[in-house]
């Protein structure tokens, strides 16, 4: 039921761990399937420099995770943004039906990181 | 790669002998058994020959079984069939709270015309109490159904104990037996069971094709009309081929029992003893001593089940999860729930369940696999004894 690429990614997740130092955390639940996901991200000259999650969950909460980070890493945080959950979907040749909330999970994960770190940025520039 | 199948609850391969034995009557012996000429006879003794080796593995009469397509329709007839006896519309049900989906789904339905269920609760091990059995019982009670072993974890009910009350208050007693044939010795009569369910494929017989036992005299309405095949209570032409292979599991079932018991049995608690030995943080879920000899039920703190399922599917281990997350419902097991786990111990568990050909250097693999395969998943997951799931994260148990 999971296409290769979920597969290939829950099998071999990217960028597995978490950030000590991060300059954003993301920590996102689903209520109803009870998986749960921690984005960390590092932002140098408004890049997303690194990004590291840690995922309890599903198969496809899993690879999701993985393909996020994959996609985010390198970008700006405007382009971050974009990031929508049918492009976490979309990058996984598709999920099923049921598991199509994971990759909601992941792109709120992300989506939650930044406002985390612009937050911080925010309170940083008030001090 | 290696493959071994632990997964013997969710269904069985069909033996050689079974396999033969139907052949002929997918072949030449292709009649109708409702039929008068010689090939509808040859099908009709057959199936007759068939109808008396599953009535011999529960110490039945023959004119007792009825043939069904399987275990759900076996487990809806009983239900609707006793419930809805000459069309009656009300009447009070008691099941449990971990029974299969066939019987509550069935009790469901009969709640939508004006039944009324009670579900009694289980013990963290899955244990009905006969005695709030008993307490449950009302003037209106119209049937007692509870399984003879879950599905799930294993756990085998007081079915004699709870037989026996319902006889004293003469309701009909139904047991859903589908886990529990070629694990169990059965014995309709010394067990007070008046309407039993069983399942070819979950002991070696082909899919698609079960039985239900009717003690004599219990009144029940068909719930399929056409024909009239097997007394009036199961309309549809009867898969002959199919129950002659029910019938051929049965009699392997009845003939091996003793032996394949015990050897499943210790490979079993090989596993119980050596899982959470080896595995920090892991439990038994389901009763110690009155389980299936072939289920072997775990939990895992920390970890989701679908993931361990998958990463023992890579090293060629066939097994299932308690969560029923990876078949489409998100909600987890309500099996486990009822046990009192929470939503995420319900979510992190792995079922293992034998068959008579699984060996103890296949069991061996399994323990040298596991403990590696839940590492690499707590190392992703976010939990652990330092930092375990707060209140509120995750999920909540919404049952
Ligand atoms: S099942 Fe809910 S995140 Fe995968």
């Amino acid at each position: 039921m999971y296409s290769d690429k979920v597969m290939a990614h829950f099998a071999n997740p990217h960028n597995v761990g978490e950030i000590p130092d991060a300059d954003g955390i993301g920590k996102v639940g689903n209520p109803q399937c009870g998986d749960v996901m921690w984005l960390y991200i590092k932002v140098k000259n408004n890049i997303l420099t690194d990004i590291k999650f840690k995922t309890f969950g599903c198969g496809a909460a899993i690879a999701t995770s993985s393909m996020i980070t994959d996609l985010a890493k390198g970008k700006t945080i405007e382009e971050a943004k974009k990031i929508s959950r049918q492009d976490v979907a979309d990058s996984l040749d598709g999920l099923p039906p049921t598991k199509m909330h994971c990759s909601n999970l992941a792109a709120d994960a992300l989506r939650e990181a930044i406002k985390d770190y612009e937050a911080k940025l925010a309170e940083k520039a008030r001090a | 790669m290696r493959r071994v199948y632990f997964d013997h609850s969710a269904t069985t391969g069909v033996l050689p002998e079974v396999f033969d034995a139907m052949m002929p009557f997918f072949l030449d012996k292709f009649g109708n058994s409702s039929s008068i000429h010689s090939f509808g006879r040859e099908a009709k003794t057959a199936l007759e020959d068939s109808r008396k080796h599953v009535a011999n593995l529960l110490n039945a009469d023959p004119t007792e079984i009825i043939f069904t397509s399987g275990g759900t329709e076996s487990d809806n007839l009983a239900v609707k069939g006793v419930a809805m006896y000459k069309g009656k519309m009300k009447g009070h049900i008691i099941t449990t709270k971990v029974e299969h989906h066939a019987i509550l789904e069935s009790c469901e339905f009969l709640k939508r015309f004006g039944f009324e269920v009670t579900h009694i609760p289980v013990s963290s091990e899955g244990l009905v109490d006969p005695a709030e059995i008993e307490r449950a019982i009302r003037n209106d009670t119209v049937l007692i159904s509870v399984m003879m072993a879950n599905n799930e974890i294993g756990t085998i009910q007081p079915i004699r104990e709870i037989g026996r009350i319902a006889q004293s208050k003469s309701i009909p007693f139904h047991t859903d037996a589908v886990q529990a044939i070629g694990k169990l010795p059965i014995d309709v009569k010394a067990d007070n069971i008046d309407l039993l369910s069983l399942s070819a494929h979950k002991f070696h017989g082909p899919k698609g094709v079960g039985a239900l036992y009717v003690r004599k005299g219990t009144k029940v309405e068909p719930i399929l009309q056409g024909g009239g095949q097997e007394r009036g209570l199961r309309s549809s032409t009867v898969n002959v081929a199919g129950a002659v292979g029910l019938g051929k599991a049965a009699e392997m079932a009845k003939r091996d029992l003793e032996p394949t018991a015990e050897k499943m049995k210790r490979l079993r608690d090989k596993m119980l003893r050596a899982v959470p030995e080896l595995i920090p943080k892991s439990y038994v879920n389901g009763h110690k001593t009155k389980r299936l000899v072939n289920n072997a039920h775990f939990r895992f703190d920390f970890i989701e089940g679908e993931g361990l399922i998958l990463q023992l599917d890579f090293k060629g281990i066939a097994a299932s999860t308690g969560s029923a997350c990876s078949t489409g419902s998100l909600e987890p097991s309500h099996v486990l729930l009822a046990l009192g786990l929470t939503y995420q111990q319900a979510h992190g568990s792995l079922r293992i369940t034998l068959g008579r050909e699984n060996t103890e250097e296949e069991v061996d693999y399994l323990l040298e696999v596991l403990p590696g395969v839940v590492s690499k998943l707590r190392e992703i997951s976010p939990f652990s004894e330092s930092r375990p799931m707060g209140p509120g994260e995750g999920g909540t148990c919404v049952q």
